[in-house]
Formats: structure tokens, C-alpha cells, sequence
């Protein structure tokens, strides 16, 4: 039980990495890599987001979306899963929003610190991809919680290491043509590869 | 402004992955074949102009405070009637592209035309940007897919085009143009010719 849980978990932080193994979140990704600390700051914004989400999506999913889900309410037959994407959107953006308020309330240290990111992660693709690959494999509940945690931490991770790379390449001579975003996406290139050294590792 | 340059403006002079950073995630996921990248395409286009257009058709009715929950609604329902057409028609290819159709939804471009165009605009210019924008994504994504899945299989919609080693020809195919970290090579060297080609577009800092 507690392997199997292990085995996911890095199994979705290096192997199937949100950003460099399936390119998710890549506009923010490349956007707000310029200094650590903001990259650190989206970071932890974006591991308790994909922490909250994932799992919410997995009960929505398996008691009201599934084929036969509602049968708990007396509708043996529905299918209502064609609402996926539509559902999971919205409460990915209602719990953003929920979140944005507790914090607000309760830790605003956190709140000040996380400032304009926490509502930009609705629009991030890496948090929708963590549901619909959860929905896709078909996790149970504790698997959702692992994943989710993991794939957000493997993404926090490569935006904080791109970021760490970024800030050193400002003193190196960019040909005119690459300087930003074409040196950024060689750089990721770089990095895809380094990661998918991580793809023969089994646990 | 003048419909040709709605269309075709986002295709060179403002391209929406090369200069606006938008949507890059799902222009490197499905370019390793080209049919993908260009159903891929074809639907970003349609989910694009659409989804402008009827944010356009409302846009005097949505309150301010809540215009990004209403524009996602209408990007996901657009993007539904989108995938369940795909699972309709082209099966095999939408269960291969599995997440990355409900992704349109996140892809910043759909989000962008409506923030940035569709709510100030008439419906039918912003269908028309919308579709040019998204035209400029295709068009980048078919290049992308022309180069992987040319050198990198010799084929081009599964016909072999080059013949591989491997089956008796002569071309001793590139492995790394199958694998993902050629997608951000292939794009960042576009963006290299692009901007030496116009150089108004390099970045200052």
C-alpha cells in the first residue's frame, strides 16, 4: 500500500513531470521563470492548488460523472461524464477562488506572498492536465491525493530549476535573435532530456 | 480593421505561439505526427472563433466581476462540442491525443482573444480574429509536425515518404525528433529564424 503510494508519487514527480514530460502549464511556465522567487512563490501556489483539485475532481467524477455514478441517487442508467471537462473547469476555478479567500483570512503572509499567482493557476493547463489524467487512469481516492501532490511538486520543481538556470544565463551572450524566449525553450529542451533519464527507473 | 488583416495578421506578424507565448502546451505535445497537429489545429481554430464570437454576441451582458467564469464556460462548452465531434468521427486519433482536446480550455489563446478582442468587438470581427489566431497556431503546429514526423519516421500522415534503413530504404531515421524534448528545440529555432527575419520582434532587456 504505502509502496504503491511511494511509487507514484516519484513516478509523477520525475517520470511523467507535468512540465517537461507532457508539456502542461508551459505559458506560465516560460512567462514567470525570470526569478527564483517568484518561481518559488507560484510554486507552492500551484502543489496546494493541483492538492485540493485533483482529489475534489475524483469524488465528482466518481459519484456524479461516472456511467452509473448516480445510481446512489436512483439513476442507475445516467452517463453524465460528456460534462467532464465543463465540471472540472468550474471547480477548479470555484476552489481557487475558495482558497484565495481562506487564505486571505487565515494566513495572509501566505496570501501577500502568493499575490497575483493564485488566480492565474485557474488558466494553468497543468492543473486541469493533473485532473483529466487522474480521470483518464482511472486513480481511486488515495491515489488522486498522491498524484496530485506529486505532479504539482514535479512542476514547482522544473519551474524553480529553469528559473535557477535563467537568472545565471543572464550574464552569458545570447545571439540577438534567441535572447528570451527563444533561449528559454532550448533551455527547457535541455532540461526535458536531462529528465528523461529518470524514464528507465522502476519501482 | 480590414478582414484579411484579421485573418491573416496572427499568421506572420503576430503570431500567437512564437511572439505571444500563448499556448505553447499543446503545440509540443501533438506535433510528433501530423495528422494530429492537424486535427489538433483544425480544432483550436473552430473552439477559437467560436468561442470569440459568442463571448462577442453577450459581451454587454456580462457583468465585469464575473466575465473570466462566463468566458470559460462558453471556451468549455465550445471545447465539449469540439471533443465529442473528434469521438465522433476520428476515434482512434482523439483517444491518442487523449488529454490534450479538453486542454484547449486552459489554452491561453481561446482565453486571450476573448479578454483581449472579443469584449470590445463586433461578433463577426471577433470570429474572424479569433479564427486568424487561431490559423497562426496551426500553422506553427503543422510546421512543427512536418519536421518531426518527416526526419523523424520518414512519413507524412503515415505514408512513407522518406524510406527508412530499417524497412530497405536509405534515409537511417532521427530518433530524437519522436521523443518530446525535440519540440522545444524545433520551436525555439523558429522563433530564432522568425526574429532574425523581422527584427522588430527581439525581446529588449
Amino acid at each position: 500500500m504505502f509502496e504503491e503510494y511511494l511509487s507514484l508519487f516519484v513516478k509523477s514527480v520525475f517520470i511523467e513531470n507535468m512540465a517537461l514530460a507532457f508539456f502542461l502549464g508551459m505559458c506560465t511556465f516560460l512567462a514567470l521563470s525570470k526569478k527564483v522567487d517568484t518561481a518559488i512563490g507560484l510554486g507552492i501556489a500551484v502543489v496546494v492548488v493541483q492538492l485540493v483539485t485533483v482529489p475534489a475532481n475524483n469524488l465528482v467524477f466518481n459519484y456524479l460523472l461516472k456511467p452509473g455514478a448516480l445510481a446512489w441517487a436512483g439513476l442507475p442508467d445516467t452517463d453524465l461524464s460528456f460534462l467532464g471537462l465543463i465540471s472540472y473547469i468550474g471547480i477548479i476555478a470555484a476552489i481557487v477562488q475558495i482558497l484565495e479567500m481562506v487564505l486571505d483570512k487565515y494566513v495572509p503572509s501566505l496570501y501577500n506572498a502568493l499575490g497575483i499567482f493564485l488566480p492565474l493557476i485557474t488558466v494553468n493547463c497543468a492543473i486541469m492536465g493533473g485532473s483529466l489524467f487522474m480521470v483518464e487512469r482511472g486513480y481511486n481516492f488515495g491515489q488522486s491525493v498522491v498524484y496530485g501532490a506529486g505532479s504539482g511538486f514535479g512542476w514547482a520543481l522544473a519551474l524553480v530549476a529553469l528559473a535557477g538556470i535563467r537568472e545565471k544565463m543572464a550574464y552569458s551572450d545570447v545571439p540577438a535573435g534567441l535572447r528570451g524566449l527563444g533561449i528559454t525553450f532550448i533551455t527547457v529542451g535541455l532540461m526535458a532530456i536531462v529528465f528523461m533519464a529518470f524514464a528507465g527507473i522502476q519501482l | 480593421m480590414k478582414t484579411k488583416e484579421l485573418l491573416l495578421d496572427p499568421i506572420v506578424k503576430n503570431n500567437p505561439i512564437a511572439l505571444q507565448v500563448l499556448g505553447i502546451c499543446s503545440a509540443l505535445a501533438v506535433t510528433s505526427q501530423l495528422k494530429q497537429a492537424v486535427i489538433m489545429g483544425v480544432a483550436v481554430a473552430l473552439v477559437t472563433g467560436l468561442s470569440s464570437m459568442m463571448v462577442s454576441l453577450i459581451r454587454n451582458q456580462i457583468p465585469n466581476s464575473i466575465r473570466i467564469i462566463v468566458q470559460m464556460t462558453v471556451a468549455a462548452s465550445a471545447v465539449i462540442v469540439a471533443d465529442q465531434i473528434l469521438k465522433a468521427f476520428v476515434y482512434d486519433v482523439s483517444k491518442q491525443m487523449s488529454v490534450y482536446i479538453g486542454l484547449i480550455i486552459t489554452n491561453c489563446i481561446v482565453m486571450g482573444r476573448m479578454e483581449g478582442f472579443a469584449m470590445k468587438n463586433s461578433p463577426v470581427s471577433s470570429f474572424l480574429d479569433g479564427v486568424g489566431n487561431g490559423l497562426g497556431y496551426a500553422v506553427l503546429l503543422i510546421f512543427v509536425g512536418v519536421i518531426r514526423e518527416l526526419f523523424g519516421s520518414g512519413k507524412l500522415f503515415g505514408f512513407s515518404i522518406l524510406p527508412l534503413t530499417t524497412e530497405g530504404g536509405w534515409y537511417q531515421s532521427n530518433g530524437l525528433l519522436l521523443l518530446p524534448p525535440s519540440a522545444f528545440f524545433i520551436i525555439g529555432l523558429i522563433i530564432w529564424g522568425l526574429r532574425t527575419w523581422k527584427p522588430d520582434q527581439v525581446e529588449k532587456e
